[in-house]
């Protein structure tokens, strides 16, 4: 087992907004969100209480795998500064709480899902839960600088979990939503990487900064910019996007696209000592470019997927010359 | 190496509210399978042969 015998123990005892804190809230309100889009986007009648339930079993199943990484990775996280304050390092809850909340957690969400919808969304958010705590946690994120590019298929399921919930299939669109995400994750996660890198190699987390250097990672952050921004014009194409959402990703493109050159010109990561507090975006120096960057593409992959889901709530026609 | 002890107030408090978050949780598990069961079945009713 990877978790440290050396973590503290508080004296204050467990309290159940703890227990919340194990499912990462804020990450829960991501897949939600794809998975609402994924759902929304399969233009099928769905009954809205059985919809509504398949969200939140969606929901429940990334809380679940988030509970079991903050089992697994609590020796980790305790080294970190952006994660020392969570349930488990900090001592607040025990692990083996937090792997028996995961476990039920887990078949909870799975067997309410297939029993909802269907046991192909069921069976996708299995392998999700999978993917995230076994393939990532206790293998990729400790092994390998490539541990949150193909990690990153775990957080780019649910909108596929959500059109599988809907429908019982999972066409070509539903897949190139999970592959807008997925290309996403690299220049996302790489451009915090760069000026967090100091928290990963005191963890002895090999994170593509860690391993292959600033320059490299910055060279690498503009390669998979390149790749992802042409991707998210794709829909357009497919019939999955109409002219609001071709205006929202080529101009959020352009931007983009600008902020990783600027990345891959700037010294971002190269000096230590350049993140101010405990948070994520209090930067100086180099770090900025590479801050900027990861705080748009937040907001980026947010207007991209909120434009798909305002176009097929309304009912605006896609252009789809495929 | 000896642990400290939590106040008992404290402990009372946080238990009770975790007792409550779990029974919430138990019932609201309960709902759930009863709206699905409902829902599901509801469409169906009037179709089978009478």
């Amino acid at each position: 087992m990877a978790m440290s015998p050396a973590l503290p123990r508080t004296s204050a005892p467990p309290r159940w907004q703890d227990y919340v804190q194990l499912l990462k809230p804020r990450v829960m309100s991501l897949v939600i969100f794809t998975a609402i889009t994924g759902m929304v986007c399969a233009d099928s009648s769905v009954n809205p209480i059985l919809g509504a339930i398949a969200i939140f079993c969606i929901a429940v199943g990334a809380g679940a795998s988030a509970a079991f990484n903050m089992w697994y990775d609590a020796d980790i996280d305790a080294k970190m500064r952006r994660t020392r304050a969570r349930p488990v390092p900090s001592g607040k809850v025990q692990g083996s709480d937090a792997l028996a909340m995961g476990g039920v957690l887990s078949m909870f969400s799975v067997m309410l899902l297939g029993m909802t919808t269907n046991w192909m969304a069921a069976g996708l958010l299995a392998f999700t839960i999978f993917f995230y705590a076994v393939v990532y946690t206790m293998w990729l994120k400790r092994s390998t600088p490539q541990n949150i590019v193909i990690g990153g298929l775990a957080g780019a399921l649910p909108p596929v979990i959500g059109w599988a919930a809907a429908t019982g299939t999972a066409p070509l669109n539903a897949w190139l939503l999970c592959a807008i995400i997925f290309m996403w994750t690299p220049p996302h996660f790489w451009a915090l990487s760069l000026y967090t890198s100091e928290d990963y190699e005191k963890a002895g987390v090999p994170m593509m900064p860690v391993t292959a250097g600033a320059a490299s990672t910055r060279k690498q952050i503009l390669i998979y910019s390149l790749l992802f921004v042409p991707l998210c014009i794709v829909p357009v194409f497919t019939g999955l996007g109409g002219l609001t959402y071709l205006a929202v990703a080529g101009l959020g493109g352009l931007v983009f696209l600008v902020l990783a050159w600027r990345v891959f010109k700037s010294r971002a990561g190269e000096a230590a000592g350049e993140r101010n507090d405990d948070g994520l975006y209090d930067v100086k120096g180099g770090s900025k470019d590479a801050r900027n960057l990861f705080a748009f593409s937040i907001l980026y992959l947010t207007l991209l997927f909120a434009t798909l889901l305002a176009e097929h709530a309304l009912g605006l026609p896609g252009v789809g010359v495929l | 190496m000896s642990e400290p002890k939590p106040d008992p107030t404290i402990e009372a408090r946080a238990r009770r509210g975790r007792n409550i978050a779990l029974a919430l949780g138990l019932v609201l598990f309960v709902v759930l399978v009863f709206v699905v069961t409902v829902v599901r079945m509801g469409g169906n009713v009037g179709l089978r042969p009478l």
